[in-house]
């Protein structure tokens, strides 16, 4: 019936139009975690500085006047100088600064995502199966991770240096594959309350194998807490990197690292401190801004845990 | 049934029992959930199976599809002995037994969308099947159990428990089983959409021609679907019999006592009415009391209760009871269950 007024037509248009909208667009929680997240001003900044970061350690050492093996022989030891294009200084050997923080950030990022990735793998998938599998199998796997944690690291870590020799992308991997513990003992606890859920035992009516529930109905939902946990590795990660270069088990020269920066450094704060105060600084917003990163996330994914 | 009964499902001598671990050096109880069940379902019956929490019906529900391995007994599905199959085979077999499960909105992956849940089975059993067929069925499946198409891509929070219910059982239906075993389908629902949901498996069980086994609590759902019934207590039948028969004129005390407790709408009738039996809890399948397991709250026990394990028996008609008494107790009719428990004695004497 078209009324005098045609709101009729106008209505039915406007729903029709919803209707379009609407359509196979279905509100899934991640998109609903990340409206969440969008609300969180502290994680959203920390996003922005630490995508200014990587973009800078990626694209930066391009547009410099100075390389990392660059050694200017007219300033050594010097401030920030900006007529010569030093802007952060030069070290003890000539060296730009600002193009070795860049390099140095580089090399601390890399590290972090591979050693995190190695270790969300292995973690997932160790913890994912033994918390499945449960009795025996489980607690034999969960054995061998507490003799690991038993284990200093550090030890871990000469080890893999003698094997692996200086290759840092390997060290790391190395690091990464001890860094897993952790989150193997997470993905493990949810792992014993989510296969008691109906829709494990629906999935297995269904026909799936063991294989289907672990990675198609767990491991999915344990998106939450493995984000959380991942983003958290990566400054954990950092500070180790940087402790080991500060052993000198790290990172070698030329190619440096935020710890070996800092570590140099250090040792002149007093007389150069255009030495040890930028990498520091870089440094501290990288772990701040992911920290405050992992905190949002960890409210956006668990709304109910807050 | 026009055609001449073929049995879907026989179940025989089913046991299961579960080990509780006290600690190391502790011998470790036994909980007995299933104590030798039998029965068998016909093609295109639909048996109800109730008992209060704890009788092990949902246990029996698992043990049909080998969710969880039964200890001893046979379960013959179409002739096919399940209890030997290889994981493997296992498997393929589901396809025609599927399940229905309690609590809708756990029992779907809330990660995944509703076409993905649905179709999820179809992923396992013909893995070779595309992406839009799969698609095509999940819909045709949706306008079955009344779900709009425009849902395929939403998440199951966004449903309602009646909406997740149906969910539930697109996703049941879509291998074009034999038989499905309701697991409480609606104790988790509201009244109003529990009518719906139970019209909703009458129609598909004409359309689909499926065989159901209805576990349920609630005596008032399940005699509106069942064409047959089976009381468990304590992981043992103790009374089988058609629906109509149960309801009419039930013989074991156990079910005299169940059907005495279904709520009534009018207060009045209520309040003049006493509850046969049935003081105290269910006692604790760890430790059950010897002979028959009701005798513990049982009315009309005598110390020969507690010696022997009451044998099923035919009480004539497809009637099974598992009580020494039950002639007896019959003979004092209906009229007796909602009397004091004094006059109940003064009647047998």
């Amino acid at each position: 019936m078209a009324g005098i007024t045609g709101k009729d037509a106008i209505l039915t248009r406007y729903a029709a139009r919803l209707d379009e909208l609407d359509r196979a667009k279905g509100q899934s929680l991640t998109r609903d975690a990340f409206r969440r997240l969008r609300r969180n001003k502290a994680a959203m900044v920390s996003i922005v500085v630490i995508t200014l970061i990587v973009l800078a350690a990626i694209i930066g050492p391009y547009f410099m006047p100075w390389t990392v093996r660059q050694v200017d022989y007219t300033a050594f030891r010097s401030p920030p100088d900006w007529s010569k294009f030093h802007y952060l200084g030069t070290d003890q050997n000539g060296r730009d600064l600002l193009a070795r923080l860049l390099q140095g950030t580089q090399m601390s990022l890399l590290v972090a995502a591979v050693a995190t990735v190695v270790s969300v793998t292995i973690g997932v998938t160790y913890g994912a199966v033994a918390g499945y599998i449960g009795g025996r199998v489980d607690a034999i796997m969960m054995r061998f991770v507490d003799v690991m944690y038993a284990l200093p690291y550090i030890l871990f870590v000469i080890i893999l240096v003698v094997i692996f020799g200086r290759s840092p992308v390997l060290l790391f991997i190395g690091i990464g594959a001890l860094e897993w513990l952790t989150m193997a003992r997470i993905v493990r606890g949810q792992t014993l309350s989510l296969k008691e859920k109906e829709f494990v035992e629906a999935a297995r009516a269904g026909g799936a194998r063991t294989r289907t529930v672990v990675f198609r109905h767990i491991v999915r939902n344990l998106t939450g807490p493995v984000v959380i946990y991942a983003t958290l590795t990566v400054p954990e990660i950092i500070i180790t990197e940087s402790f080991l270069s500060y052993l000198g088990l790290g990172v070698q020269e030329p190619l440096t690292s935020l710890g070996t920066l800092i570590s140099n450094g250090a040792a002149v704060a007093e007389v150069m401190p255009w030495l040890l105060i930028p990498p520091a600084v870089v440094l501290v917003t990288l772990l701040l801004g992911l920290t405050f990163i992992g905190d949002g996330l960890r409210d956006a994914l668990d709304p109910k845990d807050r | 049934m026009n055609a001449p009964h073929r049995v879907a499902l026989a179940v025989a001598n089913i046991r299961k029992t579960f080990p509780i671990r006290l600690g190391m050096f502790r011998a470790p109880l036994t909980l007995t959930a299933l104590d030798d069940i039998s029965f068998s379902v016909d093609e295109g019956e639909t048996v109800g199976i109730v008992g209060e929490s704890g009788s092990g019906k949902s246990t029996l529900g698992r043990c049909i599809l080998h969710l969880v391995q039964p200890d001893s007994g046979k379960i013959e599905f179409y002739g096919q002995e399940l209890t030997h199959l290889s994981k493997e085979e296992m498997r393929q077999w589901r396809q025609d037994i599927q399940v229905i499960f309690q609590d809708p909105l756990a029992s779907l992956n809330p990660r995944l969308a509703v076409g993905d849940i649905i179709t999820d089975p179809l992923r396992s059993f013909f893995p070779g099947m595309k992406r839009n067929e799969r698609r095509a069925r999940a819909l045709r499946m949706m306008d079955e159990v009344g779900l709009l198409p425009e849902m395929i891509n939403r998440y199951p929070h966004e449903f309602s428990g009646g909406q997740a219910q149906r969910i539930g059982i697109a996703r049941a239906l879509i291998t074009e089983p034999k038989l499905i075993i309701c697991d409480e389908p609606v104790s988790a629902l509201d009244v109003s959409i529990q009518a719906q949901i139970l019209n909703l498996l009458a129609r598909l069980k004409e359309e689909f021609k499926l065989t159901l086994i209805f576990i349920s609590h609630d005596l008032s759902v399940v005699r509106h679907v069942s064409d047959r019934i089976l009381v468990l207590y304590l992981g043992r039948v103790v009374e089988s019999a058609p629906a109509g028969d149960l309801y009419a004129s039930p013989k074991h005390p156990y079910t005299r006592a169940l059907l005495t407790a279904v709520p009534i709408a009018d207060p009045k009738k209520a309040r003049e009415r006493t509850i046969e039996g049935l003081v105290g809890e269910i006692p604790s399948p760890i430790n059950p009391p010897s002979g028959c397991h009701f005798r513990t709250r049982c009315p009309y026990a005598i110390d020969e209760c507690a010696r022997v394990r009451p044998p099923l028996d035919s009480a004539g008609e497809g009637r099974e009871v598992a009580c020494i008494r039950w002639k007896e107790i019959d003979a004092l009719g209906m009229a007796a269950a909602t009397r004091r428990p004094e006059e109940v004695e003064a009647a047998l004497q």
